[in-house]
């Protein structure tokens, strides 16, 4: 059904290159949709007055559910009338994001059958973003989606979809099964996931090793990132199959050992870890896949805060536990969600993620209430102040 | 009523059957070449990679495509990476020069592996937000156009993670990236007064600025935003729809760089000011593509291997970083917001 009337110069040039183009995606939805159609319009009109054309989503949704569904509105409903409800729908993605092809399929059924054909695949939160349905077919298209087993998402002041990294399932850094406890976490949590309840969004990260493929330490309120107690292993066979095939273990991984933890001697060829001394920052083992390997005693630290600047600044996740077991049914890292969310809960104002509730009434107070005892991994260095507090029972 | 609260596809069900056979006994994994990985297992298995570019803005006809690569090569199994990558894992490595020549002639990228520029995590833009400072994906389109050599080769000292944030709600960890693309405005928000407070809160849309700058305007049952205090973060927009700050004329991208989130060698750092304002030059952007591929070329040149675009800085510091990149330094660059004074130099070691 090409509009003969709609031309899309701008658009068009972005069809060019050598990148898979989503310019000739819109087009592939917009010969059999009208809504793709008229998303490419639209499109071509923002490019044109270098304009967003969307207004503030409205309260969509389907039953039993809170969150999951995103309002979204043209601001030119006369002029693209099948753009004028053009809302998301947010599929909780299955850990790891692994699909067979038989369950695309069928999400691109249903998709067909009740939407734009347009998707994300994913969302930068993490799920499978459907975009663009009409509000009357909201219902349908769940109950299609619930049938197919696709359940929905997170979205608004809610747990939001939880996701993870690879994890054992293809990465022999993993310290822990992060796609196990993706799912636990997500199937806990099915009703903060769904329900808004909260002041504002809370983001879970799983990465199995530090160096956090998921980026969990930037973004999520709640950094699961594996790392392990005991020994780096050493394979020193294989250290030396590295020195044969001219890999530079001096240049490229002992004078890079941030803690200078690494000694390599170059007569036996073996290579020594000081593992007391080693911060397990993942850079020897990335270097050296085939010889290096985490530790057996695997577990994960947590870390609470992360967001980006919006309102008062970004923070980065800070250490609270520094390590925990993770073994199923992964109670502790359950419990320690209930607590932490039912505080952030009883003292975050609206719109106040938890890291910025922590910076507001201060780390000692959220570790007091609680209950977390404080240890110095939890900090660079010790304050350089004497602005503490004493409270009544500590004080005669 | 359907059911619900039954959560995701459990993750078993969707695995090949080699990675069910060797889940946790990975014993190591190594790069054949860009974009193919080859995992090897306790048991001796293998297990072929193949990473793939996406568009991440796909039609249901491109993800029945990529299905139909994937039952001719990988048993009928995918998955997607945390950056928009397309995986097909193959169990047998005699399919995998049938399937890169397939992908060859569908004109799909194969790379994002090693030390490349992987595919660009990104926000929606003008395709389907309602704050966006510019758009994502045709900024993205042509970004990965202008570096689609750094994705299929590896030709740069380490990996380099770009992001793109259309607004400064940066949706995704666009601050803490290699390169960080953010879409901004540059110019207070507009306030309808006769729609405030029929729209919003009016002590949540005072609560929202986070410089005090918007005040209650009583007379008119609506606020007043001190043009002085405001630097346009929009998040006022945000929670009042009669405050729109979007500025064809004004709004444009800032890039942000040296930002990590992985632990290796060096902490996970924020990214920082490189480029205060670019403007938004739609369809291609190229003042933006131009100003990333210099990044891009001037670290390649100079950093030593091994090191991350931060770390890199860290080490010839960001007065040679100026130098080098010829980017002008500016009171842009010097930070006014909360924690201004943990950026400034508390010591006489510093480069000429």
């Amino acid at each position: 059904m090409a509009n003969e009337e709609q031309k899309t110069p701008l658009l068009d040039q972005l069809e060019e290159g050598r990148w898979p183009s989503f310019v000739k995606e819109i087009k592939k939805a917009a010969a059999k949709n009208k809504k793709a159609e008229a998303l490419l319009g639209q499109l071509e009109l923002s490019y044109t007055e270098k304009k967003v054309h969307w207004k503030h989503g409205g309260i969509v949704g389907v039953k039993g559910y809170g969150g999951g569904v995103i309002g979204r509105y043209s601001d030119l409903p006369e002029q693209f009338p099948d753009a004028a409800e053009f809302h998301t729908i947010r599929v909780n993605q299955p850990a790891g994001w692994f699909y067979t092809t038989e369950a695309l399929r069928k999400l691109c059924d249903i998709w067909e059958k009740y939407g734009s054909g347009l998707t994300n695949f994913h969302g930068t939160t993490g799920d499978a973003i459907l975009l663009g349905i009409d509000t009357d077919k909201l219902q349908a298209c769940f109950d299609e989606l619930a049938e197919a087993g696709f359940d929905l998402g997170g979205s608004g002041s809610d747990l939001r979809t939880p996701s993870c990294c690879v994890g054992p399932a293809r990465c022999e850094f993993a310290c822990f099964d992060t796609l196990d406890v993706c799912h636990e976490i997500t199937m806990e949590f099915q009703n903060e996931l769904h329900r808004p309840m909260w002041p504002y969004k809370f983001k879970i990260k799983i990465a199995g090793c530090p160096n956090d493929c998921v980026a969990s330490i930037a973004r999520a309120d709640l950094s699961v990132i594996g790392t392990w107690r005991d020994a780096i292993r050493v394979d020193q066979e294989e250290v030396r199959a590295y020195v044969e095939s001219g890999f530079d273990i001096q240049g490229m991984v002992v004078d890079k050992c941030p803690k200078k933890a690494v000694k390599f001697n170059a007569e036996t060829r073996e290579i020594f870890i000081d593992n007391e001394t080693c911060t397990r920052c993942m850079h020897c083992i990335n270097e050296m896949p085939k010889a290096l390997r985490v530790g057996k005693e695997g577990g994960a630290t947590l870390l609470i805060g992360a967001k980006a600047p919006i309102v008062k600044s970004a923070f980065m996740s800070w250490v609270i536990i520094p390590f925990m077991e993770m073994k199923p049914p992964y109670t502790e890292l359950k419990d320690f969600v209930r607590t932490i969310t039912d505080w952030w809960d009883e003292n975050g104002k609206t719109r106040e993620r938890i890291g910025e509730t922590i910076y507001r009434l201060g780390m000692p107070k959220f570790l007091r209430d609680t209950g977390i005892k404080p240890v110095p991994q939890m900090v660079t260095a010790p304050r350089a102040n004497p602005y503490y507090f004493w409270y009544p029972e500590e004080v005669k | 009523m359907a059911r619900t609260d039954f959560g995701p596809p459990h993750y078993s069900t969707l695995i090949p059957d080699i990675i069910k056979e060797n889940y946790g006994k990975w014993l190591y994994h190594e790069q054949i070449r860009p974009g193919v990985l080859k995992h090897v297992s306790e048991t001796g298995a293998e297990l072929y990679t193949v990473r793939v570019g996406s568009p991440r803005l796909a039609s249901i006809d491109f993800i029945r495509e990529i299905c139909e690569i994937a039952d001719k090569y990988s048993k009928g199994h995918l998955r997607f990476t945390s950056r928009h990558n397309i995986e097909f894992l193959l169990d047998d490595q005699e399919l995998v020069e049938p399937l890169l020549q397939e992908l060859a002639q569908r004109g799909l990228p194969v790379g994002g592996t090693g030390h490349s520029v992987s595919n660009i995590v990104h926000t929606q833009g003008w395709v389907h937000c309602h704050s966006s400072a510019t758009d994502a994906s045709g900024l993205v389109k042509s970004l990965m156009d202008g570096l689609y050599d750094y994705f299929v080769e590896n030709k740069l000292p380490n990996m380099v993670r770009i992001a793109v944030a259309c607004c400064l709600n940066m949706c995704g960890a666009v601050h803490c990236s290699d390169i960080a693309i953010v879409g901004i405005h540059r110019k207070p928000p507009r306030i309808d007064h006769e729609k405030v407070s029929k729209v919003s809160e009016i002590p949540s849309v005072i609560q929202s600025c986070p410089t005090g700058a918007i005040k209650p305007n009583p007379k008119l049952k609506s606020v007043d935003v001190n043009p002085d205090k405001c630097m346009y973060c929009g998040n006022c927009y945000t929670v009042c729809p009669a405050m729109p700050i979007a500025d064809p004329e004004n709004d444009g991208v800032a890039i942000f760089v040296g930002g990590k989130v992985s632990n290796a060698r060096t902490a996970p750092k924020f990214s920082r000011l490189a480029i205060p304002y670019l403007p938004n030059n739609p369809p291609r952007w190229t003042e933006t593509v131009e100003a990333v591929k210099h990044l891009l070329e001037v670290y390649a040149k100079n950093a030593l291997p091994g090191e991350r675009y931060g770390e890199w800085i860290e080490r010839i510091g960001w007065e040679r970083f100026f130098k080098l990149t010829g980017l002008p330094f500016t009171e842009k660059h010097i930070d006014d917001f909360i924690f201004a004074p943990t950026t400034f130099r508390t010591t006489t070691q510093f480069n000429w």
